[in-house]
């Protein structure tokens, strides 16, 4: 258990550290001076001298990596030349709005996902094995932006009974709160219900048709035990370990679904400061993204390692 | 002992031609939802070839007279906030939705193929570094690549091209380098290492033809990907800029005039689903035509 440990931790160094070349790199793709870049409209020379000092832009690139490196070890991911924060702060004052929105969308995955992939496997060939993965094909295939615009027009301009945009924050009223993620939570965790309605279908197939289902079926236990019990419960672990894969989908298009349910969160940050020509928060937003994917993974992988005595022996 | 007749021999009836591509392809032809897809996606590669021809109006000719008019006789579907005619702009639109697909993969195709052949066939300390920045590549979410990598390189068509094409490129890397590592110990690479063939042969001439399979149907799935992305950049406004129609920037319009011009909103995302849709119902078929697993 420890050599897997140290073993899976090991990889993570060199990956972070090759994560910090391509997010410092982004910076090196701005056409021209990166320091008339930095200051947009800006054309006084002294304050592109005070920029280019300060961004150390008069130093040789190893030097201002190393310097930008140092400063992220230590939490400083930079300061946002828009909003005069510094880029951490402004990175956690999002995270619990896409965090609230991300637990709901995973929700909605789970609770369409898991059943339907379930339901698809019983019923391996049949109809509503075909329907179900009709919907797991019509879930990859449907644009978020484009789906929030159909729920839109329903629930909010047809019908009246969501709201169309906006975040109200739980603390001030948590009703208003629920009402204004639901669509998008829906939106969010559509595309990634298809994909664990996939996994879970794929997963239990070759459960249902192990030895041990065999068995149990031929005790006599009743169907519906011999599906959740021995069936679900072996088919869930390689399920959640690849759910856990989807997190990188699941930022991608909050980054959309804020777009269009204007909802304040991480993802509407990176497009405001890509707008903005705000390229520190830009570097810090895919900083932290990338860091949490590589930290989540990391779990996965240990939860996996853990839930499976086959790779513990 | 009897000997064979040589007349027998040759007039023995001639064995189908059974190579596995053939099989594949009859596979594939048999696959209902495959060829659905195929002939939607040879459907619109016709009408973006033959958009000037196909479609009814210019698609940046504005109409004052006709700003956000419903779809009717004059306008199949309707009208944009300057008078342009929606199904024009559709049709235009898949030019720079099925270029940027197709463009985008063969970036990801010219690049990540080399890698993973050289990861996988060379292996020791360069697949190890290779792999470190695939996986640092990998970790940080696609799309958030592409908007980071577009944003940096300036708004347009051509550098979300690049952005999605380098951002979708570790997969490939991956892939082929699972398959090289699985092909280079086959008996006949061994069997071409034996009789004397150069290092560049056996990759170019027994190891790439023999995992082109898999790297075709990613290709496809992964076009499926490049189109929403493109989509999704230009809905950003980092992709195709105005005047030029994109389905992804008229999204991006259309979200301004949801309740008062409807139909702004509606076809564009149709086009983008159906032709998603084709390319994914495509990749799928062609998945299990190619897997000989499946009969």
């Amino acid at each position: 258990m420890l050599t897997y440990l140290i073993r899976r931790i090991a990889i993570i160094i060199p990956t972070l550290f090759f994560v910090s070349i391509i997010i410092f790199g982004l910076q090196q793709l701005l056409p021209g001076d990166p320091a008339l870049a930095l200051a947009g409209e800006e054309r006084d020379p002294q304050v592109i001298a005070f920029l280019r000092h300060k961004y150390h832009l008069d130093e040789p690139l190893p030097v201002r990596y190393g310097l930008w490196l140092g400063g992220v070890l230590h939490g400083d991911l930079g300061e946002s030349i828009r909003i005069n924060k510094p880029v951490l702060d402004l990175v956690l004052e999002k995270l619990p709005v896409t965090a609230e929105l991300a637990g709901m969308a995973i929700l909605v995955a789970l609770l369409i996902g898991i059943p339907a992939g379930v339901i698809s496997a019983v019923k391996n060939g049949t109809f509503i094995d075909y329907g179900a993965n009709v919907f797991a094909l019509w879930g990859l295939s449907t644009p978020n932006f484009w789906l929030g615009f159909l729920l839109i027009l329903l629930f909010s301009v047809d019908l009246g009974v969501l709201p169309a945009s906006g975040f109200v924050p739980p603390g001030e009223d948590l009703g208003q709160n629920l009402a204004t993620l639901v669509m998008p939570a829906f939106v969010l965790g559509n595309a990634i219900a298809a994909v664990m309605m996939r996994h879970t279908r794929s997963a239990m197939l070759q459960v249902l048709s192990a030895d041990y289902v065999r068995t149990a079926r031929a005790k006599g236990l009743e169907e519906r035990t011999v599906v959740l019990k021995h069936g679900l419960r072996n088919a869930l672990i390689p399920v959640v370990t690849l759910g856990a894969l989807e997190f990188g989908q699941l930022l991608s298009g909050a980054v959309l679904t804020e777009q269009v349910f204007t909802i304040p969160g991480f993802g509407k940050l990176i497009v405001d400061a890509v707008f903005n020509r705000d390229y520190a928060v830009v570097q810090g937003v895919v900083l932290c993204t990338a860091t949490a994917f590589i930290v989540l993974n990391l779990c996965a992988d240990i939860a996996y390692f853990l839930v499976n005595p086959r790779l513990r022996a | 002992m009897t000997a064979i007749p040589v007349d027998a021999a040759t007039s023995a009836p001639e064995l189908p031609d059974d190579r596995p591509w053939r099989r594949a392809l009859r596979r594939l032809v048999r696959r209902r939802g495959a060829m659905v897809g195929l002939s939607a996606v040879l459907f619109f590669v016709l009408i973006a070839i033959f958009a000037p021809y196909v479609a009814p109006y210019s698609p940046v000719a504005t109409d004052w007279g006709a700003v956000r008019k419903a779809p009717s006789l004059a306008h199949w579907l309707g009208t944009d906030e300057i008078g342009r005619d929606v199904l024009s702009r559709v049709i235009f639109g898949a030019r720079a939705s099925l270029m940027a697909g197709v463009v985008s993969v063969l970036i990801s195709l010219s690049l990540g193929v080399p890698l993973g052949l050289l990861s996988g066939y060379v292996g020791g300390f360069l697949d190890g570094l290779l792999m470190r920045i695939v996986d640092a590549m990998l970790a940080c979410p696609f799309l958030i690549l592409a908007i980071a990598l577009a944003a940096f390189l300036g708004p347009n068509l051509t550098n979300a091209m690049i952005a999605i094409g380098i951002s979708a490129m570790p997969a490939f890397v991956r892939l082929t380098r699972a398959q090289t590592l699985a092909t280079k110990v086959e008996d006949y690479v061994e069997a071409a290492k034996a009789v004397g063939n150069p290092h560049h042969r056996i990759v170019l001439r027994h190891i790439l033809p023999n995992i082109l399979a898999p790297i075709m149907v990613q290709a496809t799935l992964a076009i499926a990907a490049a189109i929403i992305a493109e989509a999704s950049l230009s809905f950003l406004g980092l992709g195709q800029q105005p005047p030029a129609p994109s389905w992804g920037s008229m999204l991006n319009t259309a979200k301004n005039f949801l309740s008062q011009a409807p139909w702004m909103a509606w076809w564009p995302g149709a086009a983008i689903f159906v032709v998603v849709l084709s390319f994914n119902l495509l990749g799928d078929g062609l998945r299990d035509a190619l897997d000989p697993k499946h009969k």
